[in-house]
């Protein structure tokens, strides 16, 4: 099959240059000339990001994809660069995730695919498909020791002939095969290439240029097509058919394995997600991580962060400095050093509270997600989401709101249909309350005791189901049904889950810092120009007469305009009575969004959508929270 | 026969997924009109999971109703 190569050499250089369409210009790391782009693919939980970090070093470059929030990792690897994409099952638009993928691969000079040797059925079929990229590529066959200890044979040598590309078996986690896998970059090479697809691809390729994208065009892909002009191909299906027949063709010639015993993670797995055990384990999780931020963290932590430390050491030394030159007195003061002073309570607030919070929080996501427990999650959750027009994988997005609503209004859009990221959106910006606000609510909601925490749990959860169900019969058209792989369970590697939660705590905070400060200086100049007395004095019958809450709460809603989590942390300084700190919590927790998630909100369904959206927040805030106040206070 | 009909360790042949997206991704996790899967589990009300050597799947109950299966104990250890 060798010959077959010398008229396709050339593309290597064609294909990284298609003019106008290059689509990862803007990542941060510029090329120089000369430089090959060595990328990383795989299916996801194959250990892609272990292969990442052994050829990265030190110096990685985490960035978002334009326009996603989806995270790309890329290095220098001496004179080349290495380039890491998201875990996908194949080549193509269906989602973000599979887009951002495709444009990285698009214009990779080399491959570097890793492949799940315990899954190779499953993830030869992105092996074959780049292979018909006709990029050269190399394969590190992944979790080799699990193939002995499962008693499968793989022949390495016969697949490597196969495929027509050299093949690595490893072990990354152990850091076995890692060395091999650098040391045959220099062999990566073109592998065996349907012969169906041949001419077909080569016709194409003469109206595209790139036999990658000749084959995306091939397979359908409309973004490809259009970016040339064209019309996407309508033989995706029998190219895919013929692909999974290859697969398990070469399948059947390389793993020879013993009966299937069922081993104690599979008996996990079916343990998490049958609801009779799940929905107990479910609530162990939910109990393990209500320990960890809001007991451990936003007590034990936040107790020496904020109190001893910011309060103890910061507040007196950052005053003692400023003191003396801009008097407290003074609006300048007020504004630096004062009650909402940006660099008293905003930095204490933001290092104090905010940081070991959202960091906690997104520990414990990373958890979730290297365990491989999220898609079983899906799967025991997804008849409860159909009742809300979601399936399964939107517990994605919305566990993700716990942490920060703004990120997870972007993941709405791993969602199958615009309904659902409708349903998804409404029920993120009304009655989940991100990370931060999580925080100051459970300190608060700790203070006034257990009964009281129920009873905020089950309203909101209550309004959760009510708004779900309602969109759900009022919005036109169907939801798309769950359809998800479930990787198998595994111990997740505190390296990796540090690094993943310390990622996303730093983004998180440089998207708060500026918000938040913004929010304390309008507090502040408020407060001088008395505009916030003002303010309360025209919200006083909403607040007092409605609510029932003294005339100062509504100081907590003009933050909360700002951020969510600085209208809770309005109410800390006020002695309220714990019925009243119930009332003002849910109506703070239904009321809108940051301004960060407005921005977002707006940019993702539209001022259509958006505008009501808003506004329905309000009226569902002062609204159950006024409703509460009647009956309860 | 229909996918949800199936019961927990039953062994099947797929016969036939209508959705165009559904069977896209089915061949991409290893499974094709034709295969031969077990059901690994079925969530009361809820998915039905599939099991095809290691490889595991959920697939919603709505759509599993879609899928049509015909019992394969004639053909049991051949994949196809």
């Amino acid at each position: 099959m060798s010959e077959e190569k010398t008229p396709k050499k050339e593309l290597g250089v064609v294909k990284t240059t298609h003019g106008g369409h290059s689509h990862t210009g803007s990542l941060a790391i510029n090329l120089p000339e000369g430089c090959k782009k060595i990328v990383l693919a795989g299916n996801p939980n194959v250990g892609k990001s272990v292969f990442f970090n052994y050829f990265s070093g030190l110096y990685v470059d985490v960035s978002n994809y334009p326009g996603t929030t989806i995270e790309i990792s890329q290095a220098r690897y001496g004179d080349d660069a290495i380039v890491d994409t998201p875990g996908i099952y194949g080549v193509s638009s269906f989602n973000d995730e599979e887009i951002v993928a495709r444009d990285i691969i698009l214009s990779a000079d080399m491959v570097v695919n890793v492949v799940d040797a315990v899954h190779i059925e499953r993830d030869l079929f992105l092996t074959l498909q780049l292979i018909d990229m006709g990029l050269p590529m190399v394969v590190a066959l992944n979790f080799m020791d699990e193939v002995e200890e499962q008693d499968i044979e793989i022949d390495v040598d016969l697949l490597s002939d196969l495929l027509g590309v050299p093949v690595v078996p490893t072990v990354a986690v152990k850091k076995r095969g890692l060395a091999e896998v650098t040391a045959t970059l220099d062999d990566a090479r073109e592998g065996n290439q349907d012969p169906f697809l041949h001419k077909k691809l080569h016709e194409m390729l003469s109206r595209v240029g790139s036999q990658p994208e000749a084959l995306m065009v091939l397979e359908g892909d409309e973004h490809v097509a259009a970016r040339h002009g064209i019309k996407p191909a309508a033989d995706r299906e029998v190219i895919y058919v013929r692909r999974r027949e290859r697969v398990n063709d070469i399948v059947g010639h390389v793993v020879k394995e013993k009966a299937l015993v069922e081993t104690v993670r599979q008996k996990m797995g079916l343990l998490v997600m049958n609801p009779l055990t799940g929905v107990p384990f479910l609530v162990l999780v939910l109990y393990g991580l209500y320990q960890l931020v809001a007991v451990f963290i936003a007590q034990t932590v936040v107790g020496v962060t904020e109190e001893a430390l910011m309060q103890g050491y910061w507040e007196p030394f950052i005053r003692g400095i400023i003191e003396p030159i801009v008097s407290e007195s003074t609006p300048l003061g007020e504004i630096l050093i004062g009650e909402f002073g940006v660099l008293t309570m905003t930095a204490t607030y933001l290092l104090g509270l905010l940081l070991p919070l959202v960091l906690g929080f997104y520990l414990a996501l990373a958890l979730m997600e290297d365990s491989g427990y999220l898609p079983r999650l899906a799967t025991l959750v997804d008849r409860a989401l159909n009742a809300i027009g979601l399936n399964g994988r939107a517990v994605v997005p919305l566990i993700l709101g716990f942490g920060c609503v703004t990120m997870a209004t972007i993941t709405t859009r791993l969602l199958g249909t615009e309904r659902e990221k409708t349903i998804a959106t409404a029920i993120l910006q009304w009655a989940i309350p991100c990370s931060a606000q999580l925080g100051v609510i459970t300190v608060l909601l700790a203070a006034i005791g257990g009964f009281y925490i129920l009873l905020y749990i089950g309203i909101i959860f209550l309004t959760l189901a009510i708004i779900g169900t309602v969109l759900a019969r009022v919005l036109p058209g169907k939801s798309s049904p769950l359809l998800i792989d479930l990787p198998p369970l595994r111990l997740p590697r505190p390296d990796n889950v540090a690094r993943k939660a310390a990622t996303r705590t730093y983004y998180f905070m440089k998207e708060a810092i500026p918000w938040f400060a913004i929010g304390a200086l309008i507090i502040s100049v408020m407060k001088i120009t008395n505009a916030l007395t003002a303010w309360q004095n025209a919200w006083a019958p909403l607040t007092t007469g409605w609510l029932k809450l003294p005339k100062e709460a509504s100081t907590a809603f003009v933050m909360g305009l700002v951020r969510r989590d600085f209208g809770a942390a309005g109410l800390f300084e006020m002695s309220l009575a714990p019925m009243e700190t119930l009332v003002a919590l849910v109506t703070i927790t239904l009321f809108v969004p940051c301004i960060a998630s407005l921005m977002i909100l707006f940019k993702e369904r539209g001022w259509k959508q958006g505008i009501p959206i808003w506004l329905g927040s309000w009226v569902l805030a002062f609204g159950i929270g006024g409703i509460l106040a009647q009956i309860l206070l | 026969m229909c996918l949800d009909q199936i019961r927990t360790g039953e062994e099947v042949i797929i016969k036939e997924i209508p959705d165009t997206m559904a069977k896209t991704q089915f061949i991409r996790f290893g499974i094709g009109e034709g295969s031969s899967v077990i059901c690994h589990t079925k969530i009361p009300f809820g998915p039905v999971v599939l099991r095809k050597n290691r490889q595991e799947i959920a697939i919603g109950r709505e759509l599993a109703k879609t899928i049509t299966v015909e019992r394969s104990t004639h053909v049991r250890g051949k994949n196809a």
